[in-house]
């Protein structure tokens, strides 16, 4: 205890010990799951509590199994995810809350423009491993997926794959800009991300004839639109009927759509 | 009297106490790793375990296998890579140079040890990446890129355990063979290598075990496909990097197969330095 630096550390342990607050209040809803929508939901909590100081909203990752999960056993109010429930986790409330369309995304100087799905298909499974065979240059495909158990996965394996597996010799990354990152340093490399976070770097490619926009997505001609979920045990109460409510009510879904993704409405 | 001696078993009491909770806290991980990563891996057979290609969680088939040979891959990778020039740096520092370079080069290279292993993985998606993508063709996150950086990355290690090794070798030994007529580079090869041996060998072990320990820099260049690679370019997944890219999201049997995973690396690496303290305790009764 004689020397200052053990002291100075204590004096510091103490003085952030109020930061880890122990206990929370009746007031605090916990909202968990799916690290694609944590960013929207950070943001619904930041507007939300600015005009209600007396509800804490405390978001937090870990994506859709575990948020589904958490919101099973109680853990959390609010369950977020990414992907549509399995038959054995259709016993929680679902609200949808956004829809986030998934893109297909390649190098921008890639002269393919345009696929089907059905050749998206091929091409994840191993089936098709050149650009030759959809118009592109006598160049081997790299295909880039994302790892087991992430809710982007989840929806392209639902939304394209079907039972089909995705290929074991694809480079596995373990988030949206990871892959985006990769595809967009590499030529002939090909990709999934939300299309939300298609940017400059990478051109996502026309499926079906139909380009990613709202326009298609809201007609029905762009297939690979998975929903954003909010899941609670039974009907919502309190605090947490409230911040669903805000996050369906238009300055909500404002948000959302400035963000990129659709809104529900 | 009195007074310091009950001082004195308070401080044993309390140095008793720290000293077996370090050794606890390694117990209870291994006993919640095996019962959490063991219970799957007999409900699905342990040879299917080890020998099975298929790692899909989301259907429940869970095979290691690719990921137990991208393991070794890489790691003989860095071998192959680190080893030759680590000794080689530490041979030039002991023998070949002078007293002042080498106070210079050898802090230097321990710096090297102390780069985070994220800058190192870094370094190699935005260099090294795309080099061997432009040089050589594929994707350039391959077996070649994790190799070449995990080389990079236990050089330190090699180098100062073997420098060290090298300087404790009696003077005597040079003395005498550069007496009987040996040339330097006859002293360094038929004198002071043998004789530096366990040291250098723990050197390459310890080397070795960084090496199939490192996840964040192989996760950044390996690719992580889960097939055996075909070819240096493919890409590749380790054990370690099997787990970490995975955890996130991992709930239920896919969590208690990731546990499994930790159980295979840790019998692994559990083989390793068995078979290394055995050859080199060998070796030391064997001199006598």
């Amino acid at each position: 205890m004689r020397h200052p630096i053990v002291i100075l550390f204590l004096l510091l342990c103490i003085a952030t010990l109020p930061s880890c607050r122990g206990g929370r209040s009746q007031n605090d809803v916990i909202v968990a799951g799916s690290t694609s929508i944590q960013p929207f939901a950070d943001k619904w909590a930041e507007v939300f509590t600015e005009s209600r100081p007396a509800i804490g909203i405390n978001v937090q990752g870990g994506g859709s199994s575990a948020g589904i999960q958490a919101c099973k056993s109680g853990a959390c109010q609010i369950g977020m995810s990414s992907r549509e429930l399995k038959a054995d986790e259709k016993d929680l409330h679902e609200i949808v809350v956004a829809r986030d369309g998934l893109a297909i995304i390649v190098h921008p100087s890639n002269p393919v423009r345009g696929a089907t799905l059905a050749q998206v298909k091929q091409i994840f499974s191993g089936d098709l491993t050149d650009w030759k065979f959809i118009g592109g240059p006598d160049k081997e495909i790299t295909v880039v997926t994302r790892e087991e158990g992430s809710g982007t996965r989840g929806a392209f394996q639902e939304l394209v794959m079907g039972k089909t597996r995705i290929f074991r010799g694809a480079i596995t990354e373990d988030s949206n800009g990871t892959v985006r990152e990769i595809v967009a340093h590499d030529p002939n490399s090909i990709g999934f991300i939300s299309l939300g976070l298609v940017n400059e770097q990478v051109r996502a490619l026309v499926l079906d004839g139909a380009a990613g926009n709202e326009a298609n997505i809201r007609n029905g001609s762009y297939g690979l639109v998975r929903p954003f979920l909010f899941l609670t045990r039974g009907e919502p109460t309190g605090a947490a009927k409230a911040f669903i409510e805000f996050v369906l009510s238009d300055e909500g879904q404002a948000l959302v759509k400035k963000e990129g993704l659709i809104p529900v409405k | 009297m009195n007074r310091l001696e009950k001082r004195d078993r308070h401080v044993r009491l309390a140095l008793l106490v720290i000293a077996f909770s370090a050794v606890s806290i390694l117990a209870v991980i291994t006993v919640f790793m095996f019962e959490q990563g063991t219970p799957i891996m007999f409900k699905y057979g342990v040879k299917n375990f080890l020998a099975g290609s298929d790692w899909y969680p989301s259907e429940k088939s869970f095979g290691l296998w690719p990921m137990i040979v991208g393991s070794i891959y890489v790691t003989s990778g860095a071998m192959v890579i680190g080893v030759p020039f680590g000794l080689a740096c530490a041979i030039v520092l002991t023998e070949f140079s002078s007293k002042r370079v080498r106070g210079v080069i050898k802090p230097l290279i321990e710096l090297l040890a102390g780069i985070p292993s994220v800058v190192y993985g870094f370094m190699g998606v935005v260099i090294l990446v795309p080099f061997i993508r432009e040089t050589f063709g594929g994707p350039g996150l391959s077996v070649l890129a994790a190799s070449i950086i995990l080389g990079i990355m236990i050089l330190p290690t090699i180098i100062s355990i073997s420098v060290d090794s090298l300087q404790a070798i009696p003077p005597a030994y040079r003395e005498g063979s550069i007496a009987l007529g040996a040339t330097k580079w006859q002293t360094v090869r038929m004198v002071l290598l043998p004789a530096a041996r366990s040291g250098i060998i723990a050197s390459i072990i310890l080397g070795m075990g960084r090496a199939i320990g490192e996840t964040m820099a192989v996760i950044m260049i390996a690719g992580n496909a889960i097939s055996v690679p075909r070819s240096l370019l493919a890409p590749v997944r380790t054990l370690t990097s099997n787990i970490a890219l995975e955890m996130g999201y991992a709930a239920g049997e896919h969590r208690q197969a990731l546990f499994a995973t930790g159980v295979i690396l840790f019998i692994i690496i559990m083989i390793l330095n068995t078979v290394a303290n055995v050859t080199s305790s060998r070796r030391k009764k064997a001199k006598g």
